[in-house]
């Protein structure tokens, strides 16, 4: 299974590996430990070496069936079988099935006595017999350097060491020795200068009063490897090496596009929402809103039946989802559908790369498709920005190769920054993210309000609008602000000015009504005047008329008289 | 496994003060012929005849024929010379060339005084 996975640091070898089987080793090393030769794991007390021996041997078992052969010079048998079982590998019924060969060496010096010259041949006739016992491809001695406490003569020792690593070649068995570290040296007998094929470091140290395990690789003979620390988790299931300097910008982009949970916010970003796949940054002041945001958001994606992982550095799970309860956001349902998954720890619990740790181990294993993470602020005390950005990055390439949305909010407590001036530190992280939203604190006339922007959201038309934030029982509101020729008005200022406004608007309505009915009422006159006008010529026409006819009919009778006195006077024409 | 009984010399003068003795059971663990293992021998059937007036038993124990012995009895250099009986159990190793300590080692070196 994980045989496939290559990285792109390490390039293919002339030497074949043998995958050991321990979490992201396989990844950083580009396939796993030299095949049939011995390695050797260094580190001081209680790094981890015994378990990387023992992991090595038990996943080689199951998960690759090469049986193999333990040998414990400090842990009894019993001691490593009950050690173990917390881990989960139940030695004994490995041994039952003929598939493991467990062996404790005890050497006492007190009970030795050196007599003269001898060699280790029954050490080598012991592990012969253990490996032909069970057909062992993989042997693992922890620790080796016991020797130099039980026999005296170092010079017999030596070359008997020398020996023995040759005879592990020559059996071609893959062997994990284990050995402590030295004051200069990497190990305390300089047991490296034997094994020239691969050595590697366990490390596990105090920065910051918190203890990180590391893991280096010195040499990888023949191979291409990574040679920075990688950090690296001991949990209940074993090692997890964490591979993740490795990401490359590989990842394919998503055209899909998923709801914030504010219709208003997907409105802004282009009217869909962001791209799935992305990182989104929610930056603000203390107390605006961020965490709603981002229960908002997973609200929504649980209700798409998404799962999500939230990690929250500052409230218990039950304090988050009793305060989200009262915007009308209610988390449990989902909780209990097992949609929702929340990890709740202190920062300060562990080291900034064990946190990485367990979150890409959780996200490996939940398998979300939205994880959030509040705040990031919170990272800052146990880690520089430099740790942090690191960190981050490594989290978003992982959450990004899966097409896991992220969404980090990040508080950002300096009030002397303008509106929306931007924190030095938000600025290195600020290029890991995708899509940034900034919530401010707004004060003004005795009251605070929010007012949301969005910075950037890349890959899509965004609005470039101050909104005013609000949360109320129903949730998250992004309302229009005041835009007025006397700036910009939030909360309640916002809302005179809106009445303001309303008043005068409504003035403005009366006085047109006013001048209309003005115009209307000098149409009327002026209706009347022309209907009287217009009767005063009726009256006049009718009298003109009337004179017209009388001078008419005047005429005719002065004509026919005319006529009749003519007749009378017969005038002859 | 080879088991060499050795049977002491009859007449050796008795000291007065030696415990009660009893039989002594010697093994020595060998891997194969080699120069080590043949001089160990050698070097510890002339410390038992030398010092030892008891019974004793030696025992050689070829661990490239019984390999598992290795195991079984921690073995871990060769030769190891492991004093059963009497108890306490003691181990020495090397080629026991160094008599000395090999008295030391089987707490003969008192008896012999």
């Amino acid at each position: 299974m994980k045989k496939n996975k290559t990285n792109a640091n390490a390039g293919t070898t002339e030497f074949k590996k043998v995958p050991s089987g321990i979490k992201g080793f396989d990844d950083i090393t580009g396939g796993g430990l030299p095949k049939g030769r011995p390695s050797l794991v260094s580190g001081g007390p209680g790094c981890g070496k015994t378990l990387f021996a023992m992991e090595f041997i038990v996943r080689g078992i199951t998960d690759y069936s090469e049986p193999g052969v333990f040998i414990a010079f400090e842990e009894k048998i019993d001691d490593l079988k009950k050690n173990f079982k917390s881990m989960g590998f139940d030695l004994d019924e490995l041994v039952h099935q003929k598939k493991l060969v467990l062996d404790h060496i005890t050497i006492e010096r007190t009970e030795i006595e050196e007599t003269g010259e001898y060699d280790l041949e029954g050490l080598f006739i012991r592990l012969g017999s253990m490996i032909d016992e069970i057909g062992a491809k993989r042997i693992a001695i922890d620790t080796l350097e016991a020797l130099f406490s039980g026999f005296t003569n170092e010079a017999i020792l030596r070359s008997e060491l020398r020996r023995l690593f040759l005879w592990l070649k020559d059996r071609g068995v893959t062997a994990v020795v284990t050995g402590e570290r030295g004051e200069r040296t990497i190990t305390k007998y300089g047991l490296e200068e034997y094994v020239a094929d691969c050595v590697i470091t366990l490390d596990h140290r105090l920065m910051n009063q918190i203890a990180t395990r590391r893991l280096r690789i010195i040499k990888y003979r023949g191979s291409v490897h990574g040679t920075d620390e990688y950090p690296f988790l001991i949990s209940s299931d074993g090692i997890s090496v964490l591979p993740i300097t490795s990401m490359s910008l590989t990842h394919k982009a998503s055209e899909e596009r998923i709801s914030s949970g504010i219709p208003r916010l997907d409105t802004m970003l282009g009217g869909k929402g962001f791209y799935r796949g992305s990182s989104i940054l929610v930056s603000g002041q203390a107390g605006t809103g961020k965490t709603s945001i981002a229960a908002t958001f997973i609200h929504a994606a649980c209700k798409r039946n998404e799962k999500c992982l939230f990690f929250i550095f500052e409230e218990s799970e039950s304090q988050l989802m009793r305060n989200m309860k009262s915007i009308g956001i209610n988390l449990e349902p989902w909780v209990k559908k097992g949609l929702l998954k929340f990890h709740a720890v202190r920062p300060t619990a562990y080291s900034l790369e064990m946190h990485l740790s367990v979150m890409l181990k959780l996200i490996g294993e939940f398998k979300p498709s939205v994880v959030a993470v509040d705040p990031i602020s919170n990272l800052y005390p146990i880690g520089d920005d430099i740790q942090v950005r690191s960190m981050l990055m490594r989290l978003i390439d992982f959450a990004k190769s899966l097409h896991i949305t992220g969404l980090f909010t990040n508080l950002s407590n300096d009030e002397n920054y303008g509106v929306f001036a931007i924190e030095p530190t938000e600025m290195h992280v600020s290029s890991l993210m995708d899509a940034w939203l900034i919530l401010k604190n707004v004060e003004g006339n005795g009251e605070r309000n929010r007012a949301f922007s969005i910075i950037k959201s890349r890959g899509m038309a965004h609005s470039n609008q101050l909104r005013e934030f609000v949360l109320s029982d129903k949730g998250i509101q992004l309302l229009d602000v005041y835009k007025g020729r006397e700036g910009v008005f939030f909360g309640s200022a916002r809302m005179a000015q809106e009445s303001g406004e309303i008043d005068n608007r409504l003035r403005k309505n009366e006085e047109i009504e006013r001048k209309k009915r003005e115009i209307e009422s000098k149409r009327k006159l002026m209706e009347i005047e022309i209907e009287m006008l217009r009767e005063k010529y009726a009256r006049e026409e009718v009298d003109m008329k009337i004179l017209i006819g009388q001078d008419i009919s005047r005429e005719r009778t002065e004509a026919k008289t005319t006529k009749e006195i003519a007749t009378q006077r017969q005038v002859d024409r | 496994m080879k088991i060499l009984p050795i049977t002491p010399k009859t007449n050796r003068k008795k000291k007065s003060e030696e415990p009660a003795s009893e039989a002594w059971i010697l093994r020595l663990y060998v891997a194969g012929q080699t120069p080590n293992s043949l001089t160990a021998f050698d070097n510890l059937r002339k410390i038992c005849e030398e010092y030892l007036e008891c019974q004793y038993t030696i025992e050689v124990i070829d661990l490239l024929k019984n390999p598992q012995l290795a195991k079984d009895h921690q073995i871990i250099a060769v030769p190891t010379l492991i004093r059963n009986l009497p108890t306490p159990v003691k181990k020495i190793i090397g080629n026991l060339s160094n008599t000395e300590k090999v008295l030391v080692g089987l707490d003969l070196r008192m008896a012999s005084r």
